[in-house]
């Protein structure tokens, strides 16, 4: 038997190690990079500047951002619609059904989400299983342009994300304790108060965190508009990819990266000045 | 704990102040108009979950303005019972009325009726004024009207200066006081409290009980609590509901059901008993021969015993009294005496609890108190006793009333 605290200092010092090598050296060779020159015959020149900064403060850039935020907010909304009725059915479902579904959710996790992409693609593109579906039955004549649409990275992307919405918010309606509901229920609340009034700001903490793990994401997963958007879609995600691997500029890549984990940073930081107080409450109740 | 201690001090100093008025005259002016009306009737009552039998034939009328307390141990469906008042079950045989009107498949928010749950529910993302306005939101009453009746319903609690705080933030008995106001300010027709106090440390239990009966005095709601303590049951009821194994045992006034027990288990129930073996040997309409625990009395038949019967002779420990041999003046009087052994004394401060053994062997549990004949009550161990009880305050149980 290891004795406790040894195995505690053991486990949380392993965390730190992972973290060290996995997070905190990767990102500040990020910082340092973006903080370098680009040079037109080597990768880097070691000259620090702070010009990367201001070139990303352009109006292009601007735009990129703001569509790369508006594609992830219409995910992240259409994710939470979908997973919030789905989650509280399989919340409140039996545990035979419970664990039938979950293994639904989980299953597609099992192939990686690029090939799956890819399975999107044969599906919508204009000789893929829909628009023959449709020409068979004669509803269209001409085969319609599915694929390479801003809906169809928009599809891509929650079909990608959605079960990162549904987790929290399952674990957030399977914590929700029925009382509150009973006594809702008793002081007279219909079914829509007792739904607004109660479980809905109960279960905001599981939503919340679900949107962050959808939103971030949704910002930077570049080979989704890739494939199912053409070049009709440019994202943060492919900018920063476009900078690294076919304009060879690492530092601006790095520099834009940086930004993007900043402001990401404040999302999580608002995440968690809004929540920790209602967890309190939740804790000191039971 | 401090804080919580003080607060209770000064409840009870205003409400002793305050309220004796009301609380004198108990259900006060409210109660003469309906004294005779059933604000809830349950007629034959059924209650299955799958094969399990949860209530059985359960058939209770409910006075308009009463405190009406359920007992019995965990699960004897005391808690179903009150969920099929409150509609969150329903039955599967019987009715139940509500002022007189079947409430048959009405859902627990068109009801009349509120509870105080036994962990209270508190909503958490809500302070103590939105949690005590909830009910009188989702009716859609005007702004002024519920910031008033809240206000009233908080001052009624004397927590009125904690409409701001979150629940969590106070402690277990404020947060019973709160969800007694969130369930009264919406003036319902019966108020339901499901175990309410078992949380509570024993003092504060205490003088939770009593609150809960002024409160009831003062609001003339009717109350219907429910609990697994007997004192509780005693202390705050006006007629006790003895349930066991989905039945009803006993309904009576809470003196009713101690010193008038219809069978063991409501006997056993309540308070502690001691049960002596008895054979009829001989009987007429008025008068019983018997032998109890071996010994040949004379008793009054006041339930129509015949010859031959077993019965049980039940006695309180406090209806017992204990003489020590020289202090038995008349020897005569012996005839009517068990003599016994003691075998422990235990000293209660108020009280000494002797356990003595019969010769029968039986062992009996007395309560003796100090007083002018007895002042000292000093037994000891292995000491030979008489013990005796007055003629006519024994209950006497034919055996099958088991």
């Amino acid at each position: 038997m290891i004795p406790d605290k040894t195995f505690r200092a053991l486990s949380i010092s392993s965390m730190w190690l992972w973290l060290m090598i996995f997070a905190l050296i990767p990102s500040f060779l990020l910082l340092m990079t973006s903080l370098l020159t680009h040079g037109d015959n080597e990768l880097l020149q070691l000259r620090l500047t702070l010009n990367n900064y201001f070139s990303v403060f352009n109006l292009s850039y601007f735009k990129v951002f703001l569509r790369s935020i508006m594609l992830a907010s219409s995910c992240t909304v259409l994710c939470l619609l979908l997973a919030y009725p789905f989650s509280y059915i399989l919340a409140r479902s039996e545990a035979k059904y419970k664990r039938i579904l979950l293994l639904l959710v989980i299953i597609p996790f099992w192939t990686s989400s690029l090939i799956r992409s890819y399975a999107i693609v044969a599906i919508l593109k204009t000789n893929g299983i829909i628009n023959h579906f449709l020409l068979w039955t004669g509803i269209i004549s001409q085969p319609l342009q599915l694929l390479y649409t801003h809906t169809a990275t928009l599809l891509g992307l929650v079909y990608t994300l959605l079960p990162l919405m549904i987790f929290p918010i399952y674990s957030s309606i399977e914590k929700l304790d029925t009382r509150f509901i009973d006594a809702a229920r008793d002081l007279g609340a219909n079914k829509t108060q007792v739904f607004f009034k109660v479980i809905l700001p109960l279960t905001f903490p599981g939503i919340l965190a679900g949107s962050i793990l959808v939103f971030l994401p949704a910002m930077t997963l570049f080979y989704i508009p890739d494939l199912l958007g053409g070049a009709k879609t440019i994202l943060i995600g492919n900018i920063i990819q476009n900078q690294f691997l076919a304009a060879r500029n690492w530092p601006m890549g790095a520099t834009i990266s940086i930004v993007l984990t900043l402001i990401m940073s404040i999302v999580l930081i608002f995440y968690w000045r809004t929540s920790p107080k209602r967890q309190d409450s939740f804790y000191e109740l039971h | 704990m401090s804080i919580e201690n003080s607060s209770i001090i000064e409840v009870i100093e205003i409400n002793g102040s305050n309220t004796t008025a009301n609380t004198l005259e108990p259900n006060g002016s409210n109660t003469t108009q309906h004294a005779t009306s059933n604000i809830i009737e349950l007629k034959g009552i059924q209650k299955h979950y799958g094969d399990h039998l949860v209530l059985n034939d359960i058939n209770l009328e409910v006075k308009n303005s009463e405190f009406l307390t359920i007992l019995g141990p965990s699960g004897c469906g005391k808690t179903t019972l009150l969920r099929l008042i409150s509609g969150f079950e329903t039955p599967t045989q019987g009715t139940i009325l509500m002022n007189g009107k079947d409430v048959n498949g009405l859902p627990p928010h068109l009801r009349q009726v509120n509870t105080v749950f036994q962990s209270y529910a508190l909503f958490p993302h809500m302070n103590i004024f939105d949690n005590v306005a909830f009910g009188l939101r989702c009716k859609g009453l005007p702004k002024n009207v519920i910031e008033k009746r809240v206000r009233e319903a908080l001052k009624m609690v004397k927590l009125e200066k904690y409409a701001e705080r979150k629940p969590h933030q106070l402690s277990g008995g404020q947060q019973q006081r709160i969800a007694i106001a969130r369930a009264v300010v919406n003036q319902p027709l019966v108020l339901l409290l499901d175990e309410p106090l078992s949380s509570l440390d024993y003092r504060l239990r205490k003088a939770m009980q009593l609150e809960l009966k002024q409160l009831q005095a003062q609001l003339g709601i009717t109350f219907i609590l429910v609990t697994h303590d007997q004192e509780e049951a005693l202390s705050t009821a006006d007629r006790v509901v003895i349930m066991n194994h989905g039945l009803i045992e006993q309904v009576g006034t809470p003196r009713e059901v101690y010193e008038e027990p219809q069978n063991l288990h409501v006997a056993k129930f309540l308070g502690e008993v001691n049960i002596f073996n008895t054979k009829v040997i001989n009987a007429d309409t008025d008068f019983l021969k018997v032998e109890v625990e071996g010994k040949a009395m004379s008793l009054r038949n006041n339930k129509n015993f015949e010859a031959h019967q077993t019965l049980y002779t039940l006695l309180r420990p406090e209806d017992l009294e204990v003489w020590r041999d020289n202090e038995v003046e008349n020897p005569d009087k012996k005839n009517n005496m068990h003599p016994a052994k003691v075998m422990q004394v235990i000293y209660k401060g108020s009280t000494v609890d002797l356990i003595l053994r019969l010769e029968t062997g039986t062992q009996i549990l007395v309560t003796q108190f100090f007083n002018e004949d007895d002042e000292k009550l000093d037994f000891h161990v292995g000491e030979p006793v008489w013990v005796h009880w007055h003629p006519g305050w024994e209950v006497m149980l034919s055996d099958d009333s088991r």
